[in-house]
């Protein structure tokens, strides 16, 4: 249908954009493969020699490494868990009638808004914080003992905080979705008998299915770069309990000015990227097509 | 798009002329957000009046972002700032390699010969002085008097670390929210293994021997380690791993800690009534020893370097010159009180009978006079640096052991297991970097 | 038809959705009410927070303190250009796309979409050094390209799936009526394509002035951003709950109420294609 014209055309309409995504990843990702295998620390310049995989050798043997790796899948899981069954609670009941939707509507969406080092410093300091926190004054109230989350609990607190950012997207993105849902469909449903349950596994649940994938897909991009919130709270610890892949590859980069190193973590964690965005897009055509 | 950036870049370049032409030089200052600087910003209008051709652009960031954003850029070249607030750590690395404008141009009147020589010392790389200090500061112990009699007990003024624990134990009162000693333990190279390895030092440990092999497999650094956990599960704050200095000052002044021993530089600020609720309650002491010879206080100076390769080295140089002058300080006094000035830099500070009414004057003089990083351990080590080990590799692995003794201090792993993680740590990073096979 | 509802429900629904609702919020709303108190107070507990007298001391020590005004501008000007150039650069890939698929147009969306997945922090140092080379550090416009670069993926991922709902029927009886392709473009699909344009805009716009790792890490005074602002009042000396919550209050104020006057807009694009 389309004609050889429109064709030609079209393609000119793509390529700046593929052109400058495509030198956005080439030239770093070129510059940062070729760091990876020289010996070269910020701080000691003049020293650069070509080391072979010995920098990859030592990322991969560090043994902070899979302990990121598994904080990292963690993390992501647990997020989109959280996300994901909280926002379909939500839309659920945002999708009732009720007195001051709209009002409700911008309270839930706001988190969103905040950014990810105000939010982690806001948690870290007046929530979380065991001695001043809300939370410590609160269970000091009860005559508990407060509880230290961030030394105790800091993937878990992480994962928290995270997933307070990432409801408000979520439960927008299923509310919509929800909203478009055939009203008859349901009321023929209710008819037939079906109860409240079944109406939500047999008819919502396959309806949601698509904004599901979709939320999966775009939190995971986000959610495998987590970084500003580990940075702010825990600083990957205590120990390396919440170290993730980014915040193990900023260690080497950024703490200890290890270019080589970094760049072979760098490398290493786009490899892995890849592997989900795989996994993903797989997922994904299955759901997106049609 | 190449096209693009190279018309804007000309662009850029035109704007920087055009601006270049006017008098007026601008120079961008990078700081640490510590009280005495935000307290120099305030104080800008007597610069300007007295140089009104710069104008300063101030970058003021937490520490740990500081710091990275300096070392990058003076490592890079990046050329973004005129001026880096840095500290002793940084400054014998980056003077050697030749990163820093050398300072031994300074005019008479700054009084070079002014400065306390333990400070200069740690500035000096062969004779040349590669920043000037703002602000100096040891370790010393700081308790709550009224606590103190309260349990019936004294402070000696060069109290033993078996004092500090009796003092500890006796003070503690968790019902009241009262914890008889606050120390660091949020990891971090600056954070607890500042105050972890001036610590060790008094009991004997070190981090490396001469050969650069890691030390932490010694029974000094397990006796350090343990004593340290000991001290801190019985009679510290909850949360403890996740305190830093910010944190304990918070904890000091809101009177929920009975001992506190960290920079020298706090004591203005729980004395300060204004932020304190225990300003008229704090008694000073040394930092505690072991008998051993050497105390576990630290050095550290927050002084203003210059990155070599900037364009305005002169404009900074004054500025440097006018903020760690004498001039600056009497202008602090006269706007702030003396006990507002940034201390620990000049001699004729502390020959002023104005300062010496400060409480905490003398003691703050005798723990930085206390201190020696060209000798900081009781054997002989190939380092300079009490609370550090003067090598590029040591924020690395300052940051990585400290990320072990913190949780050992929130219980996640055992002191044995930390120190064994820590030494694996090392002696990896050492052969990466190859101090050792 | 719509469904009856009886009042007790309703209100059941009400109580619900409101404690949700303020419940997620709170957070928010706590940081805004710390942000009036005095330093001592904000850390008391719940009870002696709101009993505190209410004062803007705050405020002015920040405004002292800090070039907000300057931080707020260069967050508006990185924000909103990277958003336009975005979309300049976007609409046409994403119209192309919809309408003229090709057999490896889904290829090239998911490989766009993948290279978002680069750890920043990985690259940090390479493109610093090239900022350096091309005199781009500490300048807007240095910035403005990375943050279009980043989001472009997105934008151009939203729009698609946003033109993709426009029935083609539209553009062949245009076509038969002897329209242009640049006609087209201009009356047919452009008015049809506003609402997911906006809504794209609104969200990168969002998405570019939360962006906390570049803007950081390549400004230094004269380009940095909001979120430069706040790392410096991170942990500040003593206690300081009050001018954080101050500084957090005034640095996500501005995008919170962008954000609740346009979230209509902002709501009906954010599917991303994920309503048939």
């Amino acid at each position: 249908m389309a004609t050889k014209h429109s064709r030609a055309a079209a393609r000119l309409m793509i390529s700046p954009a593929v052109l400058l995504l495509l030198g956005w990843m080439i030239v770093p990702l070129a510059m940062t493969l070729y760091f990876s295998f020289q010996r070269y620390n910020l701080l000691m310049p003049g020293m650069e020699e070509f080391t072979g995989f010995t920098n990859y050798r030592f990322f991969l043997t560090d043994p902070a490494f899979f302990a990121a790796l598994l904080h990292t899948l963690q993390l992501v899981l647990g997020v989109l868990v959280i996300t994901i069954v909280g926002g379909v609670l939500l839309a659920l009941l945002l999708d009732q009638p009720f007195w001051g939707q709209g009002i409700v509507r911008i309270l839930v969406i706001a988190p969103f808004f905040v950014m990810p080092t105000v939010s982690a410093l806001v948690w870290k300091n007046m929530f979380l914080n065991p001695v001043n926190g809300l939370f410590a004054h609160i269970a000091k109230f009860f005559g508990l003992q407060p509880y230290d989350f961030l030394a105790q609990a800091p993937l878990a607190s992480i994962i928290g905080i995270v997933s307070w950012q990432w409801l408000p997207f979520a439960t927008l993105i299923l509310l919509t979705a929800l909203q478009s849902l055939d009203q008859e469909q349901l009321e023929a449903a209710e008819m037939d008998g079906a109860g409240p349950m079944s109406r939500f596994t047999y008819i919502m649940l396959p309806h949601l299915a698509r904004a599901i994938t979709v939320v999966i897909l775009i939190q995971t991009i986000f959610l495998l770069s987590v970084f500003a919130e580990i940075l702010v709270t825990t600083n990957g610890g205590p120990g390396t309990a919440s170290t993730n892949l980014t915040y193990l590859i900023y260690v080497q980069s950024l703490l200890q000015f290890d270019v080589g190193g970094g760049s072979a973590g760098g490398v290493v964690a786009i490899i892995l990227a890849n592997i989900v965005a795989i996994f993903l897009m797989r997922m994904i055509g299955k759901n997106l097509e049609s | 798009m190449n096209m693009t950036i190279r018309a804007l870049m000309g662009a850029c370049a035109l704007g920087a002329l055009a601006s270049g032409a006017l008098a007026e030089t601008t120079i961008t200052v990078a700081t640490v957000n510590n009280g005495d600087m935000i307290r120099m910003q305030g104080l800008m209008d007597a610069f300007y009046a007295a140089h009104p051709d710069i104008k300063v652009e101030w970058v003021t960031l937490e520490e740990n972002v500081l710091r990275q954003r300096v070392t990058q850029d003076v490592a890079a070249k990046g050329g973004q700032f005129d001026v880096m607030t840095i500290g002793t750590y940084e400054v014998p690395i980056w003077g050697s390699k030749g990163w820093l404008v050398g300072l031994n141009d300074l005019p008479a009147e700054y009084d070079v010969d002014d400065l306390l020589p333990a400070i200069r010392g740690g500035l000096t790389v062969d004779g040349t002085l590669y920043a000037a200090p703002f602000y100096g500061e040891s370790s010393m112990v700081m308790y709550r008097k009224d606590l103190m009699e309260k349990a019936g007990l004294s402070m000696p003024d060069a109290p033993t670390w078996a004092d500090i624990k009796a003092a500890a134990a006796a003070m503690t009162d968790k019902n009241a929210e009262i914890y008889g000693v606050c120390l660091r333990g949020k990891a971090g190279w600056g954070e607890n293994m500042a105050f972890l390895t001036a610590m060790s030092n008094s009991y004997g440990a070190k981090w490396f021997d001469m050969d650069w092999k890691p030390q932490f497999d010694s029974d000094a650094w397990k006796a350090t380690l343990t004593d340290y956990l000991d001290l801190m599960n019985s009679y510290g704050p909850p949360g403890a791993s996740s305190n830093g200095f910010n944190e304990n000052l918070a904890l000091f002044q809101s009177g929920k800690c009975g001992m506190w021993i960290d920079a020298t530089v706090a004591a203005s600020f729980v004395t300060n009534p204004t932020d304190s609720t225990v300003a008229d309650q704090v008694g000073f002491a040394l930092a505690p020893d072991n008998g051993l010879g050497k105390r576990g206080n630290w050095l550290w100076a927050w002084s203003l370097g210059i990155p070599a390769g900037t364009q305005k080295a002169d404009a900074a140089k004054t500025f440097v010159q006018w903020a760690t002058s004498k001039e600056y300080l009497a202008l602090v006094a006269e706007k702030e009180g003396w006990a507002n000035v940034p201390p620990g830099t000049r001699t004729s500070l502390y020959e002023n009978p104005e300062y010496q009414k400060v409480s905490f004057a003398k003691m703050t003089l005798e723990s930085i006079n206390s201190a020696d990083p060209t000798h900081p351990t009781v054997d002989e080590v190939p380092y300079v640096g009490v609370q550090f080990v003067a090598i590029p590799e040591f924020q690395g692995l300052g940051t990585a052991v400290g990320q072990q003794f913190s949780a050992a201090l929130a219980g996640q792993i055992t002191a044995e297991q930390a120190l064994e993680n820590a030494q694996a740590f090392t002696t990896r990073e050492m052969q990466k970097a190859g101090y050792i096979k | 038809m719509a469904r009856k509802v009886s009042q007790n429900r309703k209100a059941l629904v009400t109580v619900a959705a409101w404690a949700v609702g303020i419940a997620i919020f709170f957070p928010i709303l706590w940081t805004v009410i710390l942000s009036f108190k005095s330093e001592g107070d904000a850390i008391k507990t719940p009870f002696e927070v709101l009993s505190a007298n209410w004062t803007l001391e705050s405020y002015s020590t920040v405004q002292e303190r800090s070039n907000y005004l300057r931080h707020f501008w260069n967050s508006v000007v990185l924000s909103v250009g990277s958003t336009l150039l975005g979309l300049l650069i976007a609409v046409p890939a994403a119209w192309a796309m919809a309408f003229v698929p090709g057999k490896r147009t889904k290829d090239v969306l998911m490989w766009m979409l993948s290279t978002k997945m680069l750890p920043p922090v990985g690259v940090l140092v390479p493109l610093y050094l090239i900022f350096r080379d091309f005199g781009l550090l500490d300048t807007r416009i240095g910035l403005v390209i990375v943050l279009t670069l980043i989001n472009l993926p997105i934008i151009v991922w939203m729009l698609y799936t946003y033109f993709r709902e426009i029935p083609g029927e539209i553009l062949e009886a245009a076509r038969m009526d002897g329209a242009t392709l640049r006609a087209e473009i201009l009356y047919v699909l452009t008015p049809m394509a506003v609402p997911g344009i906006a809504s794209t805009l609104l969200l990168n716009i969002i998405l570019a002035w939360n962006e906390a790792f570049w803007t950081l890490n390549l400004t230094a005074a004269k380009a940095a951003p909001l979120t430069a602002f706040i790392a410096s009042y991170s942990s500040p000396e003593g206690l300081f709950y009050a001018k954080l919550s101050a500084a957090s209050t005034m640095a996500i104020a501005p995008i919170l109420i962008m954000g609740w006057f346009s979230q209509k807009q902002l709501v009906r694009g954010l599917t991303f294609g994920a309503v048939k």
